[in-house]
């Protein structure tokens, strides 16, 4: 297409553009349509998995037991409709955050609103001009000035030791047997991979309208493949950007990190329950930015391990397993194989 | 009052009466200007204009985000010529209306309005100088602007996106890769080009207001006897001066990176792209004070004038500004908290960010301060500063909550920041730019508007965008991102309410243009200080309209003033 091809062509629809512009008020029209139909996720029944023989708990062979995902019942960290509060939190940290919010942040921010508001009421009332013809000369007062700066001084101190201390909560270093679980951010899907658990990656891609009224699960929310994590445990999360800049984020867990092309950056996370945790890519990284969106399934460790096996992956018991036969055939290593071995000895130890 | 325009007209008359109004030919005057009051009538009238643009697209972006689905996005990328039935086009065109609202009302709306509006008109008349030092300079910062507007609106008519469709879809911060490797077709050169230009027309904007303020002002007038104005249009210049050239120096090299191989952004050849972050936002933070400042120096004069008050605190008020100026340059990585900063770096913006709420507190107090014991008549520049130093605090406070790099964890690229920083900017630098509007609108056309509308104007305004932005914060702690077209279901509810404060807010825009109408066609003539007593400053001393040259014999600023506002002027005797 040569310059004056497409110089040319929108130009003549400007004239368009501003029809359209003139158009403004039209939201009115958008908004008096009735809002999706809710109901009909009612009666649709979601392939309720069919009682599947419950996981033999002994052996965790080489034999995958049984997986299922969890149904929409299991989901914690979602939007509520109309909802003025933070997600309810699933993380030691967040409840820390959201305590901090709601009552420390969120009082003094009202009440210095309140104050300032109160302020300009009463100067509105009391220094009119009919209630205060002759205006004092008052431009100086060195006591007060010291106060308004001091008071806000010692506030901002109140705020920052709390907010120091759940920054240094945040950064943790997860500790050395916790999981990896390496989040890719790709245009326009997000990709699990496992470096614990066989390196495997789950692709993991937005359901359509329809598909999620099927599964009963929130439309721009769900998504065909979740990232299963295990509950109650450290999991070091990673997240890179595999074209440009996205950002990993899930309100209800407190959790943001930008996925950054050339870094991985790291953040422990430990989930307190089990359910299903909803996310959405949070930094502009093109045209389907708003539809690549973030699940989180929390299991227990057994159901986590099977599901690791479903997918062709492999136990930290089995991948340490394996490393020790590796080791045994070849005891004159005696030295080398030592980091192995202790490895194995951290989940062995179950 | 013995300072009015009569005395002055009565001094020069002998010799000047020609040459003090002597006004060249049409387009001499308007396209080859050298006066700073006209060339202050172009930046305002080409603030107005792009303010319409500006607005019409949050327009286009608040229908959509009426209610979940895509909703107009098809037709507008048809209306583009490209193809409306494309999902990844929509997406895109909703990512060119996102940046150039963003683009246009920080680079060419509220800018060109306070400082090359109210600044060039109101800074040489404040501190009793004839014109700006670098008249034709001034000239060419206003018609850069221009360029820069008309590159960054030719943006949206090249292909930028997938599929050649049109328009850069990056954001108003041009993130790497983003708007390197993830942008294909010009558009994106052409957004970066308008940054230039702009940002040229700015700093040498900045160097002639610092070179005026340095050296034109009227014998006695010392910097600690300057209007608050004047103060916050020097402390805007030194921001603009020392953040622009960081900005031009990173989106050249989003140039190079995007057009002649080089890697500065692009980790395959060893760059960062969250380098470019860290130069954005050092300028981009200071940026933000400088759509503030100036409306700060505002507010201390209309606040003293209705007041009938010298300012409370002047040296304080004058140098939190300067402080809110230095702060600003150290705070910059509180935009980018979830980039993977270490620990330390968090702790560190976190606590320096919150030391900005100090000298602002000490503003909003001072202001208080100054009503405190005023004898307060509540004409319409009044109301909007009284509006402006509410919403700044709602506004203020909310950025304490972001300040906290773990809390932001949550908040940071969600809607609470969408509320938070149109708080700040478009009720705070807005309702400035209004209440600046209305108190010198008479001053500068020389005729009224009118009062009750401009009171309507306020009360529908008002209504309007905190209809519009309150319901946001409540979406932001929900989760609702930015920069989405659509959303879950969940979000509706108050996304469909802040789409109705939407149109409160266009009506009230339908009020404040009828009313400069009805000014410009039928307004009384106003006299040359039409507030009255409080208002003290050397503009009020001149006509209204300001004679085409003033000061040509200098007004000599009297040794007892006491160091605030009250400026009492004398005509120096021949």
């Amino acid at each position: 297409m040569t310059f004056g091809d497409f110089a040319r062509t929108p130009l003549q629809k400007l004239a368009m553009m501003l029809a359209a512009f003139s158009m403004i008020a039209a939201p009115a029209l958008a908004t008096a349509q009735d809002a999706v139909v809710e109901e009909a996720v009612v009666e649709t029944a979601t392939a309720p998995a069919t009682e599947a023989a419950p996981a033999d708990e002994a052996a965790v062979a080489a034999e995958a037991p049984a997986f299922e995902h969890f149904g929409a019942d299991m989901i914690k960290g979602q939007p509520e409709a109309g909802g003025i509060d933070f997600q309810p939190q699933f993380t030691a940290d967040g409840q820390f955050a959201h305590d901090m919010h709601n009552y420390l942040l969120m009082p003094i921010i009202t009440v210095i609103s309140l104050f300032v508001l109160g302020l300009l009421l009463w100067v509105i009332v009391r220094y009119r001009r009919s209630a205060n013809p002759v205006p004092s000369k008052t431009s100086h007062n060195t006591l007060i000035e010291v106060i308004w700066t001091v008071v806000p001084v010692i506030i901002l101190v109140v705020i920052a030791v709390p907010s120091i201390t759940l920054l240094a909560r945040q950064y943790e270093t997860p500790p050395e047997d916790a999981i990896t679980i390496k989040a890719n951010g790709y245009q326009w899907y997000w990709g699990y991979e496992y470096t614990d658990n066989g390196g495997f990656e789950v692709i993991s891609n937005m359901l359509t309208a329809e598909e999620a009224l099927d599964t009963r699960e929130p439309f721009q929310l769900a998504v065909d493949n979740r990232m299963v994590v295990p509950v109650g445990v450290p999991l070091r999360i990673q997240t890179y950007g595999a074209d440009v800049i996205h950002s990993f984020a899930i309100p209800s867990l407190w959790f943001k990190l930008d996925a950054v092309p050339g870094r991985i950056n790291e953040r422990m996370l430990l989930i307190e329950e089990e359910g299903i945790y909803y996310g959405q890519c949070m930094e502009l990284c093109g045209s389907r930015h708003g539809y690549m969106p973030i699940a989180i399934e929390a299991r227990s460790m057994e159901d986590y391990n099977a599901w690791v096996q479903a997918q062709g992956g492999q136990t930290r018991e089995q991948i340490a397993a394996e490393a020790a036969a590796a080791a045994a055939p070849a005891p004159a290593a005696e030295e080398a194989p030592v980091v192995t071995g202790a490895e194995a000895a951290v989940p062995a130890a179950e | 009052m013995a300072t009015t325009a009569e005395a002055f007209e009565a001094h020069h008359d002998d010799h000047a009466h020609s040459h003090a109004d002597h006004k060249p030919g049409f387009f001499a005057r308007w396209f080859m200007s050298t006066n700073h009051k006209d060339i202050g009538t172009l930046y305002l009238i080409f603030a107005i204009i792009a303010g319409i643009i500006g607005g019409a697209i949050s327009g286009f972006m608040r229908w959509e985000l009426a209610e979940p689905g895509l909703q107009i996005m098809g037709q507008l990328v048809n209306a583009m010529g490209g193809d409306g039935s494309s999902f990844d086009q929509q997406g895109h065109m909703w990512n060119v209306l996102i940046t150039a609202h963003g683009l246009i009302m920080v680079f060419f709306m509220v800018m060109p309005a306070m400082i090359g509006g109210f600044g060039n008109w109101f800074v040489p008349l404040m501190i009793g100088a004839p014109d700006m030092a670098f008249p034709r300079m001034n000239n060419i910062s206003f018609w850069l602007t221009v360029a820069g507007f008309i590159s960054l609106l030719f943006s949206m008519f090249v292909p930028g996106g997938p599929g050649g469709v049109l328009g850069a879809g990056t954001g108003w911060t041009v993130y790497a890769p983003l708007s390197t490797s993830g942008s294909e077709g010009p558009a994106v050169d052409f957004a970066i080009f308008s940054l230039h230009l702009a940002g040229a027309g700015s700093i040498l904007g900045a160097t002639n207001f610092i070179t005026t303020i340095f050296n034109m002002r009227a014998p006695g007038m010392t910097l600690h006897k300057m209007p608050l104005f004047v103060w916050s249009v020097l402390v805007t210049a030194f921001l603009l001066l020392l953040a622009l050239p960081v900005l031009a120096a990173a989106i050249t090299m989003l140039l190079t990176d995007r057009n002649f191989g080089t890697t500065f952004f692009d980790p395959a050849g060893g760059g960062d792209p969250v380098l470019y972050q860290h130069l954005f936002w050092f300028f981009g933070h200071p940026e933000v004070y400088i759509m503030i400042l100036p409306g700060f120096g505002m507010i201390s004069q209309i606040i003293a004038t209705f007041s009938r008050k010298p300012v409370f605190g002047y040296l304080g008020m004058a140098y939190a500004m300067v402080a809110i100026g230095v702060v600003g340059f150290i705070v910059w990585a509180h935009h980018m908290y979830t980039v993977g900063l270490s620990v330390n770096v968090k702790m560190y913006f976190t606590a320096a960010t919150m030391v900005i709420a100090v000298p602002t507190g000490i503003k909003i107090f001072s202001w208080i301060a100054t009503m405190w014991g005023g004898s307060i008549t509540f004409k319409s520049p009044m109301v909007w500063a009284m509006g402006f130093i509410f919403l700044f605090t709602v506004g203020g406070v909310t950025g304490v909550v972001l300040a906290n790099g773990g809390i932001d964890d949550n908040l940071h690229d969600s809607y609470y920041v969408v509320a938070h920083f149109h708080y700040v900017l478009s009720m705070g630098a807005v309702f400035s730019i209004f209440a600046g509007f209305y108190y010198w609108f008479p001053k500068m056309s020389g005729r009224w508007h009118s009062e009750m509308l401009s009171h309507l104007h306020f009360w529908v305004f008002f209504i309007g965008v905190n209809v519009i932005f309150f319901p946001m914060h409540f979406l932001g702690v929900q989760g609702m991102a930015r920069r989405y077209p659509d959303f879950n279901e969940a979000f509706a509810y108050w996304n469909e309410i802040a789409s109705y404060g939407y149109l409160i807010m266009a009506a009230s825009m339908v009020i404040f243009f009828v009313n400069i109408g009805y000014a410009l066609v039928a307004g009384r003539r106003a006299e040359g200080n039409y507030w009255g007593e409080g208002a003290t400053t050397l503009e009020w001393s001149l006509s209204s309209p300001p004679p085409f040259h003033q000061f040509e014999t200098l007004p000599v600023i009297e040794d007892h003033h006491d160091a605030n506002d009250h400026i009492s002027a004398k005509p120096a005797t021949a």
